[in-house]
Formats: C-alpha cells, sequence, structure tokens
C-alpha cells in the first residue's frame, strides 16, 4: 500500500512494467507502460535484455563460422535465417547452387514455418487465456521438429545449410513423413478452425482490436504478416523471388483490416499456402548433388556490399554484408523483422486497454532472441 | 518505371554537390580500402582454397569497376540487382540525407533498415540507409560518409518513425549522433553503456 | 443425538470436505485439464496421480510466509481468510440430502448470498494489501465485475423466491419431488423463461467466482496472477481453496434451485440410511456434472475482454433476468393454480 502511496500523488497516471519476466510478453521483453486505470497512455517497449551481439560475432570469424549463429537468433523459423545468410553470400561470392539443394532449401524451409506459425497459434490464444491450443499445436509441431530432426540432425537452433548447398541430403522415409504430415495437418486445421478460429470469445477479442494501418507499417517498415494484415501484398518470396520460388504456385493471403484478427488470419491462410508449396516441391524434387560439384572451401566475396532478403516466418529477414574481400565479414548487419514489427507497438498502443494491447503483442509474433540479437 | 522515377527525383539532390565533388572522394576511400584490405592479406593464413580461375575472374572484375567508377557523376548510381541485392546506391553528404528520406517517403517506400559501417582506415563512419518498395521490387540505398571524431548526421524519425529504433541501434553500436532525434539513449545496450561495440578499435 | 454436538460435528465434516474437496477438484481439474488437452496430467505421485494434492499442499505449507516490501501485513494475511471462511460458512445450510445439512435454516438462501458477496471483499483488500499494480488493477476489475454479477443473479434468484414462496433450502429441493420434470429448469408451465434462467444463473456464479471464461482477478497472461501475484505458500493456498469452495457452493445452488437437489429423476425413495445416500449421491452427481462443465468450460474457452464481460451482465443478463422476473410475476398471477 505504501508503495502506491508513494507514488506522485498529484499525478493520475502511473507506471507499470510489464516484464521482463511477464507471461504476456513470451521472453525478457520489457514494456514500460503509463497507464490511466485500464487505459495505455504510453507504450515504450525496452530491448536488449538478451543482446548477444550477433554482428560483432560475425566480425570476428569467418564466413562459415558464423553459420551457427544464424540458428540462434529466431530461433523459432531457424532455417529461414539459416538460408538469408547463406543466400547473402552466395550471391557475395557467386556460388551457384544446385538445384536439389535449392528444392531441399525450400521443403525444410517451409516446414519450418509451418513449425513457427503453429508455436504462434498455441501462445497467441495462450495469450487470450485459451490454455488448450497450445498443446493440440505443439503436438503437430512436434511431427515437423521429428521430420527436420531426421535430416537436420536438430530440432530447434538448425545449422543445416551451407554455401553452395545443404548439410545432408533428404531420404524417401522424409518425404513419405512429410507428405503424412501434410495430410495430418489438412485434417487438424478445419478442427483449429471450428474450436478456435470460430469461437466467438476470440472474434470479439481479435476483431477490430489493435488496427494498424497500411501507412503505420510502411513508416515502421513493418513486413511479413503484421504488414500482410494490413492489406500489403508484400511477401519477399513473391516480390523478390529468391532460390526456386518463382516456379511454384502459391497465393500471398492478404487481409485489408489490419486488426489483431487478420493478421490471425495471414499466418492461419499461410500454413496452408505453405503445404501447398512443400507438395509441389516434394513432386518436382530434381535428382543431383546437394552442394556444388566443387566443393566450397574457402569463401571470400569480392570487396564491396551485398543485399540479400529472405522471408521468415515473421517478415523480411534482411542480410547486408560488407566484405573487404578477406574470409572475414566486414561488417554484417542483419534486419531482422519483429524488430521494425516491434517498434509500432508503442504508437500502435495509444490509448488502449491493456488486454487489448496484450492480444496486439501476440498478433506481433515476437521472438526476442531476434528482436535482441 | 519506379527505379527510373526514383533515380530521377534523387538525382536533383546532387545538383549543387557537382562543384563540391564529393563523389570522387568517395572513389579515393574506395581506393584506400582495397589498399587496406591488401595489406591485411598477407597477414592471414595463405589460401591454398581459392583457386587461380576465381581470382581471374575477380580480379578482372574489379579492374572493370575501376575502370567504370572515375568518370562516373556524383549522383545515384543503378547498380547490378543481381550480384549486390539492391538497385539504387545514391551516396549523399549528410545533412542531404533528410531531404533524400522525404523523397522516398514520398514515393511510399518503407524503411527496411539503417546501420552503420566503420572505415577507420580513413578515419569515416557510413551510415547506410536501405529502403524498399512494397509494390514494385525497387530497392535503394542511401549512404552518408560522417567524420569519425564527429559523427553527427540529422535524424529522419519524423520521417520514418521506424527508423527510431533503428537510430537509436546506430547509435548503440557506433556512437553516431542523430541530431534531432527524440530519445537518442541505448536501446540494445544496457542504458548506462558509454561504449559502441562496432567500432573497429573496440576492445572488449 | 443433541443438536450441539450434530452441528459441531457436521461443521467439523464441512470444514474437511471444503478442504479435501478443494484439493480434489485441483486434481480434477488437473486431470481434466490433461485429458482436454491430450496429455495425462499429475500421475507420479500415488496412483493416477490421487497424492498429488496432499504432496501441494504440504510443499504449499512448508513454504515461508512471507512478506513483501510494502504490503499492508494485516490485509495481507486476512485477505484469505476473508474469501475462505465464508465459501465454508455457506456450506452449513447446503442441504447434501434431507437430513444431511448443518442447519435447516428458513434464511439459508439469503445467508448463502450474504456470505457471498464477502468473497469479493476478502480479493479487493488482499490485491490492495500487497501493494502490487497488477494486483490492483485486478482487484479493480474483480468488484467491478462482482458488482455486475451479482445483479443479474440475485434477480433470479428474486424470481425463484417468487416461486418457492421460501429461502429455505431444504423446503426448495422438496417442491421438486417427483419425476425430473418438476425439477424447476424443466417447468415451463411456472415460467417459460425457466431454462434461460438457468443459464443466467449458471453463467453468474462462473462469473461471481472468477472462473474462466470470466477469470479477471487471476488473468494470468495479462496480469501474472492479478490479486494472486504477491502471495506466498498457504496464503496462496488459501485463496485458492476458497475459490473452489466458491465454485462447490456456486454449482450447489444451481443443483438446488433448478436441477431437484438431492431428487432422483424418477420418483424412487429409500427410508433411513439407504435413503441418505441415495439423496446424497444424486446431489453429489449433479454437483459434480456442474463442476465439471465448469472445468470444461475453462479449458476450452479463451479469455473475455473485461468491457465484454460486464457488457454481457449490463447488456444482455440483467435485462433478461429482469425480464424473466416480470414474466414469472405474470404468470403466477395469471395461473395460480400451477
Amino acid at each position: 500500500m505504501n508503495g502506491l502511496l508513494q507514488q506522485d500523488l498529484n499525478q493520475e497516471t502511473f507506471t507499470i512494467n510489464l516484464g521482463p519476466q511477464h507471461p504476456a510478453t513470451h521472453g525478457v521483453l520489457r514494456v514500460k507502460l503509463v497507464m490511466d486505470g485500464e487505459y495505455i497512455v504510453e507504450a515504450e517497449p525496452v530491448l536488449g535484455y538478451i543482446h548477444r551481439m550477433h554482428e560483432k560475432m560475425g566480425e570476428n570469424r569467418t564466413w562459415a563460422k558464423f553459420l551457427p549463429n544464424c540458428g540462434r537468433m529466431d530461433y523459432l523459423c531457424a532455417l529461414s535465417y539459416n538460408h538469408g545468410y547463406v543466400a547473402a553470400i552466395e550471391r557475395a561470392a557467386g556460388i551457384e547452387v544446385p538445384e536439389r539443394a535449392e528444392y531441399i532449401r525450400v521443403i525444410t524451409v517451409e516446414l519450418n514455418r509451418i513449425s513457427s506459425h503453429l508455436l504462434w497459434f498455441g501462445a497467441f490464444v495462450l495469450d487470450l487465456g485459451g490454455f488448450t491450443p497450445l498443446l493440440y499445436a505443439f503436438d503437430d509441431r512436434e511431427q515437423i521438429l521429428d521430420l527436420l530432426e531426421s535430416v537436420t540432425g536438430s530440432r530447434l537452433t538448425y545449422c543445416y545449410f551451407r554455401f553452395g548447398g545443404v548439410y545432408n541430403d533428404i531420404d524417401d522415409s522424409f518425404i513419405t513423413g512429410t507428405r503424412e504430415f501434410i495430410k495430418r495437418l489438412r485434417e487438424r486445421l478445419p478442427m483449429y478452425d471450428a474450436l478456435v478460429t470460430k469461437n466467438i470469445i476470440l472474434i470479439k477479442r481479435l476483431k477490430d482490436i489493435g488496427p494498424i494501418s497500411k501507412d503505420m507499417a510502411r513508416r515502421y517498415g513493418a513486413t511479413g504478416p503484421v504488414a500482410r494484415g494490413s492489406g500489403i501484398n508484400f511477401d519477399v518470396r513473391k516480390h523478390e523471388p529468391y532460390s526456386v520460388y518463382s516456379e511454384f504456385d502459391f497465393d500471398i493471403p492478404v487481409y485489408e483490416e489490419g486488426d489483431s484478427m487478420a493478421r490471425y488470419m495471414v499466418r492461419m491462410k499461410e500454413m496452408e499456402q505453405s503445404m501447398r508449396i512443400i507438395e509441389q516441391a516434394l513432386d518436382k524434387l530434381p535428382e543431383g548433388d546437394i552442394q556444388p560439384k566443387k566443393a566450397v572451401k574457402m569463401v571470400k566475396p569480392e570487396k564491396g556490399d551485398y543485399y540479400h532478403a529472405v522471408e521468415a516466418a515473421r517478415g523480411s529477414f534482411g542480410v547486408r554484408l560488407v566484405s573487404n574481400g578477406t574470409n572475414t565479414a566486414y561488417r554484417l548487419k542483419l534486419r531482422s523483422p519483429t524488430y521494425s514489427n516491434l517498434s509500432l507497438f508503442g504508437e500502435a498502443t495509444k490509448g488502449m486497454l491493456l488486454p487489448d494491447a496484450l492480444a496486439l503483442m501476440g498478433s506481433l509474433d515476437l521472438v526476442i532472441p531476434e528482436i535482441d540479437r | 518505371m519506379l527505379l527510373a522515377r526514383i533515380k530521377e527525383a534523387l538525382s536533383s539532390l546532387y545538383e549543387d554537390i557537382q562543384e563540391i565533388q564529393e563523389a570522387p572522394e568517395a572513389a579515393e576511400a574506395a581506393e584506400e580500402v582495397e589498399t587496406a584490405a591488401a595489406d591485411a592479406a598477407p597477414a592471414e593464413d595463405a589460401q591454398p582454397e581459392e583457386s587461380p580461375a576465381e581470382q581471374k575472374e575477380s580480379d578482372s572484375e574489379e579492374a572493370s569497376e575501376e575502370a567504370e567508377e572515375p568518370p562516373a557523376p556524383p549522383g545515384p548510381r543503378e547498380t547490378d540487382y543481381k550480384t549486390k541485392g539492391y538497385h539504387l546506391d545514391a551516396a549523399l553528404p549528410p545533412e542531404k540525407v533528410v531531404a533524400a528520406a522525404e523523397i522516398l517517403s514520398q514515393q511510399g517506400f518503407f524503411i527496411e533498415a539503417i546501420t552503420g559501417v566503420d572505415w577507420i582506415d580513413e578515419q569515416q563512419l557510413e551510415v547506410v540507409y536501405d529502403f524498399n518498395h512494397f509494390d514494385e521490387l525497387c530497392r535503394v540505398v542511401i549512404r552518408s560518409r560522417l567524420d569519425r571524431n564527429e559523427p553527427e548526421i540529422p535524424t529522419i524519425s519524423h520521417i520514418y518513425q521506424g527508423a527510431n529504433w533503428h537510430e537509436r541501434e546506430t547509435h548503440d553500436f557506433f556512437g553516431i549522433i542523430f541530431t534531432g532525434h527524440p530519445n537518442l539513449e541505448p536501446l540494445l545496450l544496457p542504458e548506462d553503456a558509454d561504449f559502441h561495440p562496432l567500432l573497429k578499435d573496440f576492445k572488449a | 443425538m443433541p443438536e450441539p454436538f450434530r452441528v459441531i460435528l457436521f461443521i467439523i465434516f464441512v470444514m474437511a470436505f471444503a478442504g479435501l474437496n478443494a484439493a480434489y477438484l485441483v486434481w480434477c481439474e488437473r486431470k481434466g485439464a490433461g485429458h482436454i488437452q491430450r496429455r495425462i496430467g499429475p500421475k507420479e505421485v500415488g496412483p493416477y496421480g490421487l497424492l498429488q494434492p496432499i504432496a501441494d499442499g504440504i510443499k504449499l505449507m512448508t513454504k515461508q510466509l512471507f512478506l513483501p516490501k510494502g504490503v499492508d501485513p494485516i490485509l495481507f494475511m486476512v485477505a484469505p481468510l476473508m474469501v475462505m471462511v465464508p465459501a465454508i460458512m455457506s456450506f452449513c445450510v447446503i442441504p447434501f440430502s434431507e437430513i444431511f445439512v448443518a442447519r435447516e435454516i428458513n434464511i439459508g438462501l439469503l445467508m448463502i448470498f450474504a456470505f457471498a458477496s464477502v468473497n469479493v471483499l476478502g480479493l479487493l483488500l488482499g490485491s490492495w494489501g500487497s501493494a502490487n499494480k497488477y494486483a490492483v488493477i485486478a482487484g479493480a476489475r474483480c468488484v467491478s465485475q462482482n458488482v455486475a454479477y451479482e445483479i443479474p443473479m440475485l434477480i433470479t434468484t428474486i424470481t425463484m423466491v417468487m416461486v418457492t414462496n421460501t429461502m429455505n433450502l431444504n423446503e426448495i429441493v422438496r417442491l421438486q419431488d417427483g419425476w425430473f420434470w418438476h425439477w424447476y429448469v424443466f417447468r415451463l408451465d411456472i415460467s417459460l423463461l425457466m431454462p434461460v434462467a438457468f443459464l443466467i444463473f449458471f453463467v453468474c456464479s462462473l462469473a461471481e467466482t472468477n472462473r474462466a471464461p470470466f477469470d479477471m482477478a487471476e488473468a494470468e497472461s495479462e496480469l501474472i496472477a492479478g490479486t494472486y501475484t504477491e502471495y506466498p505458500g498457504m496464503g496462496f493456498g488459501v485463496f485458492f481453496m476458497g475459490e473452489y469452495a466458491n465454485i462447490v457452493i456456486g454449482c450447489a445452488l444451481t443443483t438446488i434451485l433448478f436441477l431437484g437437489g438431492w431428487q432422483s429423476p424418477i420418483p424412487l425413495d429409500f427410508s433411513g440410511f439407504l435413503g441418505v445416500i441415495w439423496g446424497l449421491f444424486w446431489f453429489l452427481l449433479k454437483l459434480y456434472a456442474l463442476i465439471f462443465t465448469v472445468i470444461w468450460i475453462r479449458w476450452t474457452y479463451p479469455r473475455t475482454q473485461f468491457y465484454e464481460l460486464l457488457n454481457l451482465s449490463w447488456k444482455v443478463l440483467i435485462p433478461f433476468s429482469l425480464f424473466n422476473l416480470i414474466l414469472t410475476a405474470l404468470q403466477i398471477k395469471i395461473f395460480p393454480w400451477l
């Protein structure tokens, strides 16, 4: 009681710290909230609790030695980060990637994207107070982790891609397993739809909550499902097709509303599209090598700077390299999508109720190690 | 289409620069980097892996770049997207960056990232702005070189609110001061951090 | 048996029941949640994890009763009791079967509501006393929620009192004697909206006991643990027991008012000891069916938004319960022979 009274008595507002340990922030994010009752006057995310300075690490080790770091930023969609990094190096050093390796990359990345979205789905409903979907989603996600473990050797922090290819070829059991999983998830998604998406409580909590306008998304550089939920048809896979994405027929779900429901729907629909991509990739999977004929040993990109972006589960992940022609990066900038996505939190939550703001935060799909890097 | 439009719009910023001749300086700087790299190369382990063919290739390309560079007038340069990953590269003096951001904002570009590069050999810091467009594929890079001892550049966070955090991050890592920034406090580093870890002379 | 002994014995029974019931409801809840979520739930301690609540209780009791800095020690310590004690008191008038009741008093219904309203005071004091902003937000939510939901609940209760003409809980159950269509929830002849009244009452009791989807007092993904944020060990444990005791009271009242209390669905009566068991069996069956529904709802639905919760009460439940009151009054007036 004293603590409360000792606060500035002349002030109508009070400050609370959401985090760094708070169930809704999914990690060590802290948000300083100035509240007027339950209304948010001002929200300021405070970052850096697990900042590890990956960019400096990149300057201190050879290009190849940085590969494991990629899986430790966005640990939920680590393969996208693998992909972004190796693709940037391949562009800089002019390494050709065999087609089969590209297909394997697409298959595994899309599986990883589904697993990331599944986890988000569970955690998001958990944020809204629904416990059960989390465990159903984990049940499905576990299948993906098993599949990916069989080919990459790890379950979460993958380091599977190599410059010019992938580390391990996929076998028949992976292919049949993936097909079975897709069949299974196709049966499960309607259940999620009936159990969660059509739930009146969920709809009331998400519809028209936390609107993010097109212009706001642009000014803050929001990408990924956040931008697509605001009616922006922007997906790096279509926008600047990298790898072999141009060979697949898939749609980019875009919702115009800009509210939390729109972002929710975008991700749910994206899982279906990812399954379409995987199926096509499995059908078309060419025979051949998974690494270049001439092994890539010492990578030395030419002097200059290079940029490569990929569509990670949370938006556009960009790698900007500055090379001075040696086997180490001169500068390695990692543009993580949620960093930009979260930066609009302060503006978007002005005047919002605390639970609504948490719904909005959940719909941004935050992964804190990726923000802090 | 968009590329041409934005190139033309950005070119207008160079009108008064032609006399000052900013660009050759940058070219000079690049040369210095090359020599620096060359110095650094022998210090590393011998590189038996690199095939002579590759070296030749790179040599020839470097040569061609060098051949192209000197006559280039100041202005936004179109780059080869396939090898570089961006379309337009505009080196601007710091005071022009805000105008460039305004132009880009009018054209509907969004901000991808802001970052710095420490060119310690030239005693310069470079600020790199990455812009991209939602509707059309067009990546624009704005770069600006600052004096390493007095790195100051005006903020663009009033045009792109998203730049706020990127600028704070760049301030954290390089100590670059974004004048006019509303809240230039450490974001990723601890709030009492007085060091800038991405500077090349930073010792942990 | 002389009356004082009987009452003392019964109160001991009630306290044991309230405590053990809370403990085993936690077990049920965890098992239920486990099976709803395709898990097993507790299974290590004892067969089927049956000793888990005991182990939990011991763990909670051995924890230090730590007073965080800045709390009001008296309010902080008293608050859990103010949730628990009234709940236990209410058990005294709940008829588990025709004679299995501590005191059959003719204002039993009133007494339960009187005690139930203390519950929210306990939560409020606890959250204010813990000097935690999250707890204070939860406390404020709690009060507005309880105020909002007490109204439709009481209006529905008044309707029922109008129908039964008594506040004696035993009497209310006796009036529902016979086949199951004599239970008030099916008595459309008294009021066409009787099933709706049942639903209103049940929803209100969910909200009054702060259960999902109306668990604003705890709201763990928003307010960490709401009112209970600062409570260590048994302080938290007592709150929890109080919460579960309140769930039982709410469900027992619903059973008594609408589902015929100890009455079996078919008119089949036994005398003596067997009759007590028979009544007890039906009462507990209905009670636990309702409690299971409460658990089921919690693990199925997300939490409502706070203003939606208040809207539901003020804009839906109160008008409906008022309408039900008027309709019932009319029906009783027009068809007085029913």
